[in-house]
């Protein structure tokens, strides 16, 4: 019989599952209200998924173009966002970006500067003016590592490659812990907490082409889910336009929006610059509709309009995915991402450099004298884990949930940029958010035993077992079946044959074997991360059928535009008491009015009125 | 690109073993993918640290052939078709099971450095810290640095001399080169850098320079410019003489 009292017991005020930006920010603030923080990570400390962000973080600084404001990224994130981002999130994150950035640069972040030695800024999709602060293409190294050498410093008790297998909780709901198990040596640990942040980053390891590593199995969604929390907006996955397409063993690896924002621009097979023939209504009055007017923009004209390779990544996927179906695709099937013949080789090297080096070993490709051929790939989740906007809890008592992981500041599409700067934002908010709670609690809940004996049992068998399936093909089945049936474009018939073949591994996933010991076995990681990948893939899958229409990311090619009707609802995904998962649509609070306002009025109107604003 | 041969040590710190395994490679398979493959296959249990894939986050350091380097950008036809690709751990570090090794004390190197503290005047203003690009370029030349410790794995100081704890090794040496060369940072590491960090540990034989991935002059731009600094603290008459005079 399995005794609990032989596991090792570790007690916190506020604990912090991922080491991310949003992680490592959210224990950093713990650490000023709480007395005892601690942090877990599956990887190293540092090789979060953050270190792969490559642009930078959008913040209205107005370093480069003073006429920036809250207000005007503001809109822009809810624009690209189609109107679905939580207004409130999307309000509290234009509004404390600036001073979040600003704080980074004090913990020790050395940001690329402006002429008069400030922190720089650079274009990107959808923002209208220069915002990204960033350093070259490696903005994400940059963060994690002052988070980190910050962090270091600071009371966190860090354990590093452990994986968080479930939640526990109290009697009455309360969340009081997390059953563990360190990596090294397989051993189980229960960390007892009176609040707990769940920091762990999006899916997309789901399918078979995508920007994420191994780390990213959509663990916190399934904590969450089988915590009983409710996930919301599951179906908005971001294909990234540009993930590297050749050759087959990095397809999906990231090109940074970068190369677009310093003057790249997309061909197809014939030379043309196609982006011109995909420039939505909404945007029209908005992008350059001449080759003459964008190459104003790119020189610095302020009155030229923005060229359309930075319409949104949402716009840009499509874009080059119905390119490739009309038979104009590049030898590989994506689109040519041409910066050699805009900017100069020193420059390019300058301000790309990760993306020189990344081509010129991966590729054996010179992006300073070729065009790079690049194509959609999995790159970010923004449905997650439904949070109140101020405080960041779920909806579970004292479960929290900041950064990918936590859904609705993004809508139905983010824009480049507004992640990193999300991860600073509501790391902070979560931070601040747990510990407030942690703090009225008094006394840490006490877990019920038998569940926490069930999750190890459920771990250990996966070994025990006499024999079982191959883990890792198990794996390989759902990214081949997320990639054709929930992928980029969406049908009902492809939804519905999806949602059964996950069924299918639901059941195959039942008996699944690893071999070998406890003792750093990547095979039994992989298949423990199995369950966690199903609950999402369901989850996305099923949203995606419920959703009949095209909306930002998620694109159905039976219901090809916007709906009136389903800008009203959010779609929420929460285990039912019989253990199935039940989806369905709940309609959205309607929005504080003035900030209604602020979305929908023109630019004109809203440039006029900021500059109004800062004289008075 | 056919068939190809792979040994790869299997075991743990106390006892282990070259284990042949092959692999089919299609074109641009780096050494990473090769290993994943194997692992799938036939290698369920295969340890092997990564993450990013695109050498950007510095997991997979390993020895390929004797020489250390990142498994994700290694590709297969840097290697004739002929020749057996050998996979090992790091050396300079005790080994955890497979390729993967344990590198904890270099975190605990990191937390002894003094961290950023940023300097409070006129130049610290309310829009950030005011520097000009060209005064922070050598510090942003230290911070592309991946922490893949293969410098560390090819001190001589720590991979032969076994002195772990006489010197922090190139990795900490670039870090505290990037602290001291940041123009807006207040502290003073330089006592530090020669009690405890060991700068004069290092003999200039620029190993770590040459396995740098991220082709950092660790050895040139951050370390001799530190060891520079502390001659000129401690060994430097005419300064010892100006801080007698002075009692600085």
């Amino acid at each position: 019989m399995l005794d609990i009292s032989g596991i090792r017991q570790i007690e916190f005020d506020v604990l912090v599952i991922g080491a991310g930006g949003a992680g490592l920010c959210a224990a950093i603030t713990a650490t000023k209200e709480s007395k005892k923080v601690g942090l877990i990570c599956k990887s190293l400390l540092g090789k979060a998924h953050t270190v792969m962000a490559e642009g930078g973080m959008a913040a209205s600084l107005g370093n480069v173009d003073k006429r920036d404001h809250w207000k005007i990224h503001f809109r822009d994130t809810m624009r690209g966002g189609k109107m679905l981002n939580v207004w409130r999130m999307a309000e509290l994150h234009a509004r404390h970006a600036a001073d979040r950035v600003r704080e980074l640069e004090q913990w020790g972040a050395v940001f690329d500067r402006t002429k008069e030695g400030l922190i720089n800024q650079r274009n990107f999709g959808g923002h209208r003016y220069p915002r990204l602060a960033h350093v070259g293409d490696r903005t994400g190294l940059e963060m994690i590592r002052t988070l980190q050498d910050y962090g270091i410093h600071k009371d966190i008790d860090i354990h590093m490659e452990c994986t968080a297998l479930d939640i526990l909780k109290d009697e009455s709901g309360k969340v009081a812990g997390v059953v563990c198990m360190y990596r090294e040596t397989g051993e189980f640990i229960i960390f007892k907490t009176k609040s707990l942040i769940l920091a762990t980053g999006g899916g997309g390891k789901a399918w078979e082409i995508t920007s994420n590593s191994w780390e990213y199995t959509g663990d916190g969604y399934a904590m969450a889910y089988e915590a009983g929390a409710e996930l919301m907006d599951l179906e908005f996955n971001q294909f990234h336009p540009t993930g590297m397409v050749w050759p087959p063993s990095v397809r999906g690896i990231l090109v940074t929006e970068g190369v677009r924002g310093e003057g790249g621009i997309l061909r197809n097979s014939e030379g043309k610059r196609f982006m011109f023939d995909y420039i939505p209504e909404k945007f029209k009055n908005e992008t350059a509709d001449t080759e003459e007017e964008a190459a104003r923009w790119l020189a610095g004209d302020k009155d030229a309009r923005r060229p359309p390779e930075l319409l949104t990544r949402d716009v840009v996927a499509r874009a080059i995915n119905a390119e490739v179906k009309a038979g104009r695709g590049s030898k590989h099937g994506g689109a040519y991402l041409d910066i050699a013949t805009r900017r100069s080789a020193e420059d390019i090297k300058k301000k790309l450099p990760s993306m020189y080096h990344q081509f010129k070993v991966l590729a054996e490709l010179d992006i300073t004298k070729e065009s790079m051929e690049v194509g959609p790939t999995c790159h970010y989740f923004m449905g997650g884990i439904r949070v109140e906007a101020d405080t960041t809890m779920s909806t579970v008592e004292g479960l929290f949930a900041c950064g990918e992981c936590a859904a609705g500041m993004h809508g139905a599409n983010r824009l480049g940029g507004n992640s990193l700067s999300d991860l600073l934002v509501f790391g902070n908010l979560a931070g601040t958010g747990a510990s407030n709670y942690a703090k009225q609690l008094g006394a840490v809940p006490k877990f019920n035993e038998e569940d926490a004996k069930k999750i190890i049992r459920n771990a250990t068998s996966i070994l025990n077992r006499e024999e079982g399936g191959n883990p890792y093909l198990l794996h390989e089945d759902l990214q081949k079946n997320m990639q054709n049936n929930v992928g980029i474009i969406r049908t009902d018939s492809e939804l519905q044959e999806g949602i059964q073949n996950i069924e299918n591994l639901k059941e195959k996933n039942k008996n699944v074997k690893a071999n070998g010991s406890s003792q750093f076995n990547p095979g039994w990681h992989e298949a423990l991360a199995m369950r966690n990948l199903l609950i999402t893939s369901e989850a996305v899958a099923r949203a995606a059928h419920l959703r009949t229409e095209s909306r930002g990311a998620h694109t159905r090619d039976d219901f090809r535009d916007e709906s009136e009707e389903w800008y009203q609802y959010n779609i929420i995904s929460k285990k039912g008491e019989d253990g199935n998962m039940q989806v369905i649509k709940e309609r959205r609070k309607d929005p504080n009015p003035e900030l209604e306002r602020i979305a929908n009025a023109t630019l004109e109107d809203l440039e006029a009125e900021v500059a109004e604003e800062r004289k008075s | 690109m056919g068939n190809r041969k792979f040994k790869i040590y299997r075991g743990d710190n106390t006892k282990g073993e070259l284990v042949d395994y092959n692999c089919d490679i299609t074109e641009g398979m780096v050494v990473l993918d090769a290993m994943h493959r194997i692992q799938a296959d036939d290698a369920n249990d295969m340890a092997c640290r990564w993450n990013c894939k695109a050498g950007k986050c510095g997991s997979c350091s390993v020895e390929i052939n004797g020489r250390p380097k990142l498994a994700c950008m290694t590709r297969m036809n840097e290697y004739s078709p002929d020749e057996t690709i050998m996979i090992t751990p790091l050396k300079a570090f005790p080994i955890i099971k497979d390729t993967v090794t344990d590198v904890s004390w270099n975190y605990k190197q990191n937390k002894k450095i003094k961290p950023f503290s940023p300097v409070q005047n006129k130049k610290n203003t309310e829009k950030g810290l005011v520097m000009q690009q060209v005064d922070v370029e050598r510090t942003q030349h230290f911070r592309k640095c991946i922490e893949c410790y293969l410098c560390q794995n090819v001190c001589h100081v720590i991979r032969d001399q076994g002195a772990q704890d006489k010197f922090v090794g190139p990795r900490f040496m670039i870090r505290l080169a990037s602290l001291e060369m940041h123009p807006m940072d207040d502290a003073d590491r330089i006592p530090a850098i020669k009690e405890d960090h060991g700068s004069g540990m290092c003999n200039i034989t620029r190993c770590c320079t040459e396995v740098c991935p991220e082709d950092i002059q660790i050895t040139d731009d951050g370390i001799i410019p530190l060891k520079e600094r502390v001659v000129d603290r401690y060994f430097d008459p005419v300064m010892i003489l100006f801080r007698k005079i002075f009692k600085k």
